[in-house]
C-alpha cells in the first residue's frame, strides 16, 4: 500500500462470495417447478390417482356392483330401460352381446362379457394396478439399495457372491422369471415359515415384480457405491475410525438416494407394464380382483365387437405410463448438475 | 501500415443462464498482423477462450450472441454465411485447442484425421492426403511417422498427441493459428519444444499465432505483442517489450510480479493478487479489478478510461505520477 | 485372446448352471406341492405319478434329482413332453425356432434403421419442433404394451379397416413358413414386425440422441467443427461414432433376449408358432420338460448375446483393445 491510494471503506476488500448457494434439491425443485412438461405429467399422474381412489364414489353413482355378474340387468339409456346384454349375432356368438358405451353415467364406456360396468371396473383395476405397481417399486428399492449397498462397501467375496447371484437373475430373461414364478406360486400357497400366502393375494405379483426388477437398480447402486467409497471424505471417516454404520447412514445413503429417486418413476412406469402383461396372461391378479391388464384380457373375446373393453384400459395405462416416463425424464434432467439452458 | 490480418473490435460475447443473460466479454479489441505472434494473457474465466471461440464461430448459438466487428483478411466473420465460415476454418485460421487427450476424436486412427481434414478443404486423392498427413507428422518432430499415423489418439503420449495436434492445425498451411493454452496439459519439457514448433511455424510458413496462456514466462518467451485480459475485459495490451519494460495497469504488475525471478535475493514469499477474480455475470460496476487493485482509489468505482499511447494501451484510472509511485520498482527493469 | 474366449465360456457355462438351478428350484422345490403330479400334468394316473417319482428320483435328495434331470435334458436327450406325449422336447424347440427367427430379425431391421433415423435427426435439430416432436412420439411407442398395441393392430387390420386399400393384403393370424410361401410370409409378418419394433425404435431413438448429444459436448467435436468440417460429417462420423458402443452393446442384449422367446406376448397376440409361444403354453400346462427346455435355450441365448456384446466392444471401440 502507498498513501497515494489509501484503502477507501466504501469498496469491499475482495469480491463477495457467491450467495446463491443452493443445495441440489433445492435447484432440482426449482427447475421442475419451472418445467410445464413436469407440471402437465404431474397433474395428469394426480388425476389418474385420484380418479381411481373415487372408485367406489363411482361406482355408486353409475348405479352397478362391478364385480357381480349382471347378464339379466337392465339400465336406463336416454330414457329407456335396455338390457345390458343385447341380442346380436356377432359378438359372443352366443346371441347377446354387450351393450356399447352410452357415455352417460351408467355403463359410460358399455358392459364387458359379464355385463358388468367397464368404467367402474376400470376405476377399481386402476387402484388394484397402481397399488401393486407403488409396493412392488417401493419393495425394488429398499431391496436393491440393500443389496447394492451391501455388495458395493464390502467388496471381496460378499460383492462377489451377490454380483453372480444379480448376473444370474438378470440373465434369467425378465417376463420368463415372473411367468415362471406367477405360475408356480399360482398353483400352490406358498408357506414360509408361519406365513402362508393363498395364490389369489395380491402380494404375489407384487413381490414377483419387486424381485424381478433388483438387479436393474442393483446394479447402478452398487456402481455408484463403489465410486463413493474411494472417494476422498469417505476414506477419511474410514480413516477417523467411525464405526462402519455411520459411514453407512452418513456418506453412503445419503449420496446413493438421488440415483434411486430417479429410478421411482421408471421402476413404476415397468411395474404397471409388467403387472399389466401378467395379467393379460392370467397369472397376475386373480379374479374376481380386477386391473388393467385382466379387462383388456376381459376384452379379448370383445375385440372386434365391443373394442371399447379393451381399448380403455389399455389408453389408461399409455397415459399413466406416458405422464410417468415424461416425469422421470424431467426429474433427471433437474438433478443434472450440468443442466444446460436452451 | 498494411491492414491486420485479424482486427478484433469490440467483441462482446453474452450468453444465456438459469439466472438470465450475462455478458462474459465485453469491448475486446486487439489486432492481429500477418507472421505476429501475439499472446493472449489472463486467469481462468478472463474470457480469453471465449473471445477467440466467438471469433471462430465455434460458440453455441443457440445461447450465445456476439457483437462487435471481427475481419480476417478484410472479410466480415461476424456475419459470414456458414457455409463460408466453414470453409475458413481448418484451411485459413486454425484451432488448437487446450487438451490434447481430449481434442481428437478417439475412434479414429491420427492419420485418418489428419487426412480428413486435407480432404475436406482440397480436392486430392486418399494416398496423397496420406503421404502428406505422413510429412506433417515428421515435420513436427514424430519420430516414425509413418506407424504414429496408424495409431490411435490414446495410444500416443500427451506431447505427442499435441503435436499430431498441431500437425493437423497446420495441414492446409493456414495464415492463422489460434492455439488455446497448447502447453498447459503438457510437462515442463515437452512445453519447451512445443513452443519451439510453434515457432517454428512462424518462421517456415509464416503463420501468425494467437497465443492464449494465463503463463507470463510463455509470454515473455514466445510474444511479439501482449493483450492481457481480466473479466471480460482487455485491460492492457501492446507489444511485448513496452508491456515488460513500461507495464501500466495493477493486474499487469501482478502477474509479472508473480514469475519467479531468476536473479537477484530470493524473495521469501511469491506476491500474489489477493482475492479471486469475479465471476461471469457479477462483475463490480467501474473497473473490474478495483476490489483486488493495491492501487484503488475512490473514483475506481466508475468507468476507466483508456490510456496510454495508440500502441500500448490500458484501461486504468492511474494517473502517470500515480502509476510511478504505486508501481513495485522490481518489476520496472533498472 | 484364446484366455479371454475361455474365460467368458467358462463365465457363461457358470451362469447356465446357474439359471438352471433357478429353474428347478422353482418348479421342484417351491414349498407346498407335488411336483410328481405337477409334471405329469392333470388327470394322469396315480400308477404315472408314481412311475414319474421313481424316475425322477422325488424320493432322492435335491442334488441328485438335479443330476438326472440335466441328463435326461442335455445327454440322452430323450426328455419328453408329458402333455403332448411322446413327442420329444428338443426338437419342438427348435421347429419353432425359424417363426421366432422371422419376427425378431425382421423387426429388428426395422427398429435399427428407424432408432437411428429418428435419433439422429432429433439429435441434429435438438431443441426444435421436430425434435420434440420425435421425442414424444419416441415416449409414445415406449409407454405402449406390447401386447395391448398387437391388439390395437389386429382391431384394425383384422377387423375395422380389414376391407380398405390399407389392410386388405393383411392375412389371418398366424405364421406361414418362408419355404413354402415368401410373399405370404412376409405379408403376415408386416403387422408383427410394425408391433415389435415400435416399442423398440422408441428406446432406441431416445438413448442414441442422449448419447449424441453427450457426444456433442466433448473436445474432440470442436476440434473436428474447427477443421471446417460439414455439420453433417461432424454428426454422423464423429458424435454418432463414437456413440455407437452403448447402441450396440443395448442391441446385443434386446435381440438375444428376443431371439430366446422374450418376444412371447407378441407371438401370442398374433397367432405365431415361435419359441416364445412354445414357452407360454408350456408354461400354463405345466408341461415341465418343454419349460425347461425352453428357459435352457432362452437363457442361453441371452448369456450369448452378452458374450458377443462383449467382443464386438473391442472391434468396435479401439480404446477397449488393451
Amino acid at each position: 500500500m502507498t498513501d497515494a491510494a489509501p484503502a477507501s471503506s466504501e469498496m469491499p476488500a475482495a469480491v463477495p462470495e457467491n450467495k446463491d448457494g443452493r443445495g441440489p434439491w433445492a435447484t432440482a425443485l426449482r427447475r421442475l417447478r419451472r418445467s410445464r412438461a413436469a407440471i402437465v405429467s404431474a397433474l395428469i399422474l394426480a388425476l389418474i390417482v385420484l380418479a381411481c381412489a373415487l372408485a367406489p364414489l363411482y361406482a355408486g353413482l353409475a348405479g352397478s356392483d362391478p364385480f357381480r355378474s349382471n347378464l339379466g340387468g337392465k339400465i336406463m339409456v336416454e330414457g329407456k330401460r335396455v338390457p345390458v346384454m343385447q341380442p346380436s349375432t356377432t359378438g359372443l356368438g352366443l346371441g347377446v352381446t354387450p351393450i356399447g358405451p352410452t357415455w352417460g353415467t351408467a355403463y359410460m364406456l358399455g358392459a364387458d362379457t359379464q355385463g358388468r360396468d367397464v368404467a367402474a371396473r376400470l376405476l377399481y383395476g386402476g387402484r388394484n394396478s397402481l397399488f401393486i405397481a407403488a409396493s412392488a417399486t417401493a419393495i425394488c428399492l429398499v431391496l436393491a439399495a440393500f443389496v447394492g449397498i451391501v455388495a458395493g462397501f464390502a467388496g471381496g467375496v460378499v460383492d462377489m457372491v451377490l454380483s453372480r447371484i444379480l448376473d444370474v437373475l438378470w440373465a434369467f430373461p425378465v417376463y420368463l422369471l415372473a411367468i415362471s414364478l406367477s405360475i408356480v406360486l399360482l398353483n400352490s400357497s406358498f408357506t414360509l415359515g408361519p406365513v402362508t400366502i393363498t395364490s389369489g393375494s395380491l402380494i404375489l405379483p407384487i413381490g414377483i415384480i419387486g424381485v424381478i426388477y433388483v438387479p436393474y437398480v442393483a446394479r447402478p447402486v452398487r456402481s455408484k457405491v463403489l465410486t463413493l467409497r474411494q472417494s476422498e471424505f469417505v476414506l477419511a471417516s474410514i480413516g477417523l475410525g467411525m464405526p462402519v454404520s455411520r459411514i453407512l447412514t452418513r456418506d453412503i445413503l445419503p449420496n446413493v438416494i438421488p440415483t434411486l429417486i430417479v429410478f421411482v418413476p421408471i421402476l413404476l412406469a415397468l411395474s404397471i407394464v409388467t403387472e399389466s402383461a401378467l395379467s393379460f396372461l392370467s397369472i397376475g391378479v386373480q379374479p374376481p380382483d380386477a386391473s388393467w391388464g385382466t379387462i383388456i384380457q376381459d376384452g379379448q373375446s370383445l375385440l372386434y365387437s365391443r373394442p371399447t373393453v379393451a381399448l380403455a384400459p389399455g389408453i389408461a395405462i399409455v397415459l399413466t405410463v406416458l405422464a410417468l416416463n415424461v416425469l422421470g425424464d424431467c426429474l433427471r434432467d433437474a438433478l443434472d448438475p450440468r443442466f444446460k439452458l436452451g | 501500415m498494411t491492414a491486420p490480418l485479424l482486427d478484433v473490435r469490440n467483441l462482446s460475447v453474452r450468453f444465456a443462464t438459469e439466472g438470465g443473460p450475462v455478458t462474459a466479454v465485453q469491448d475486446v479489441s486487439f489486432t492481429v498482423a500477418a507472421g505476429e505472434i501475439v499472446s493472449v494473457v489472463g486467469e481462468s474465466g478472463s474470457g480469453k477462450s471465449l473471445s477467440l471461440l466467438s471469433v471462430l464461430g465455434l460458440h453455441d448459438p443457440r445461447n450465445t450472441t456476439v457483437g462487435g466487428a471481427v475481419t480476417f483478411r478484410g472479410q466480415s466473420l461476424l456475419d459470414l454465411p456458414a457455409r463460408q465460415m466453414r470453409a475458413l476454418r481448418g484451411r485459413d485460421i486454425a484451432f488448437i485447442s487446450q487438451d490434447p487427450m481430449t481434442a481428437l476424436t478417439p475412434v479414429y486412427s491420427i492419420g485418418d484425421q489428419i487426412t480428413e481434414q486435407i480432404r475436406a478443404h482440397e480436392a486430392v486423392s486418399a494416398k496423397a492426403a496420406r503421404a502428406r498427413a505422413v510429412q506433417l507428422l515428421a515435420d513436427v518432430g514424430i519420430f516414425a511417422p509413418a506407424d504414429t499415423a496408424k495409431r490411435y489418439p490414446h495410444q500416443l503420449s500427451g506431447g505427442m498427441r499435441q503435436r499430431a495436434v498441431i500437425a493437423m492445425a497446420v495441414s492446409c498451411n493456414p495464415a492463422l493459428l489460434i492455439a488455446d493454452e497448447p502447453t498447459t496439459a503438457l510437462d515442463t519439457t515437452v512445453q519447451a519444444q512445443v513452443l519451439d514448433l510453434l515457432r517454428k511455424l512462424r518462421t517456415d510458413f509464416g503463420s501468425a499465432i494467437v497465443l492464449i496462456t494465463h503463463d507470463m514466462g510463455v509470454v515473455a518467451e514466445m510474444a511479439d505483442k501482449v493483450v492481457v485480459m481480466y473479466a471480460g475485459r482487455v485491460v492492457e495490451s501492446g507489444p511485448a517489450a513496452a508491456v515488460f519494460n513500461d507495464p501500466l495497469h495493477p493486474y499487469t504488475w501482478g502477474l509479472l510480479g508473480s514469475i519467479p525471478p531468476l536473479t537477484g535475493a530470493r524473495p521469501r514469499r511469491l506476491p500474489s493478487i489477493p482475492g479471486a477474480p469475479p465471476m461471469v455475470g457479477r462483475v463490480p460496476a467501474g473497473c473490474a479489478f478495483a476490489p483486488r487493485c493495491p492501487a484503488r482509489m475512490p473514483i475506481c468505482s466508475t468507468e476507466p478510461p483508456r490510456i496510454g499511447t495508440a500502441d500500448h494501451l490500458a484501461l486504468c484510472h492511474l494517473s502517470a505520477e500515480q502509476r510511478i509511485t504505486a508501481r513495485p520498482p522490481a518489476l520496472v527493469p533498472a | 485372446m484364446i484366455a479371454t474366449i475361455l474365460q467368458r465360456l467358462i463365465q457363461m457355462a457358470f451362469v447356465m448352471f446357474g439359471i438352471s438351478v433357478l429353474v428347478f428350484l422353482i418348479f421342484f422345490a417351491t414349498p407346498g406341492s407335488d411336483p410328481a403330479a405337477r409334471i405329469a400334468g392333470r388327470n394322469a394316473a396315480p400308477e404315472t405319478v408314481a412311475q414319474i417319482r421313481h424316475d425322477f428320483g422325488f424320493d432322492r435328495p435335491l442334488p441328485v434329482q438335479y443330476a438326472l434331470l440335466m441328463k435326461r435334458l442335455f445327454i440322452t436327450r430323450d426328455l419328453t413332453s408329458f402333455v403332448n406325449r411322446g413327442q420329444k422336447v428338443i426338437p419342438q424347440v427348435l421347429d419353432a425356432m425359424p417363426a421366432t427367427l422371422s419376427l425378431v430379425i425382421g423387426a429388428a431391421v426395422l427398429w435399427v434403421i428407424g432408432g437411428i433415423a429418428v435419433g439422429l435427426t432429433a439429435a441434429a435439430m435438438r431443441d426444435s419442433w421436430v425434435d420434440r416432436g420425435l421425442m414424444i412420439v419416441a415416449l409414445i411407442g415406449i409407454s405402449m404394451p406390447v401386447f395391448w398395441l398387437g391388439e390395437v393392430m389386429n382391431l384394425l387390420s383384422q377387423s375395422r379397416f380389414h376391407d380398405t386399400w390399407l389392410f386388405s393384403w393383411v392375412p389371418g393370424l398366424g405364421y406361414v413358413p418362408l419355404t413354402e410361401d415368401p410373399v405370404g410370409w412376409a405379408k403376415a409378418l408386416v403387422i408383427p414386425w410394425l408391433t415389435l419394433a415400435v416399442l423398440y425404435i422408441g428406446i432406441y431413438a431416445r438413448v442414441l440422441r442422449a448419447n449424441v448429444i453427450e457426444a456433442y459436448s466433448e473436445d474432440f467435436i470442436r476440434t473436428a467443427r474447427a477443421k471446417g468440417l460439414s455439420e453433417g460429417r461432424v454428426l454422423i462420423r464423429h458424435a454418432f461414432r463414437t456413440s455407437l458402443l452403448p447402441f450396440v452393446t443395448m442391441f446385443g442384449l434386446d435381440f438375444g433376449a428376443l431371439v430366446g422367446g422374450a418376444a412371447l406376448l407378441t407371438e401370442v397376440v398374433f397367432g405365431i408358432n415361435g419359441v416364445g409361444r412354445l414357452t407360454y403354453q408350456s408354461l400354463q400346462n405345466l408341461d415341465l420338460p418343454v419349460i425347461l427346455a425352453t428357459v435352457m435355450y432362452a437363457s442361453f441365448f441371452v448369456v450369448a448375446a452378452n458374450a458377443v456384446v462383449d467382443l464386438l466392444y473391442a472391434a468396435i471401440d479401439p480404446r477397449m483393445r488393451a
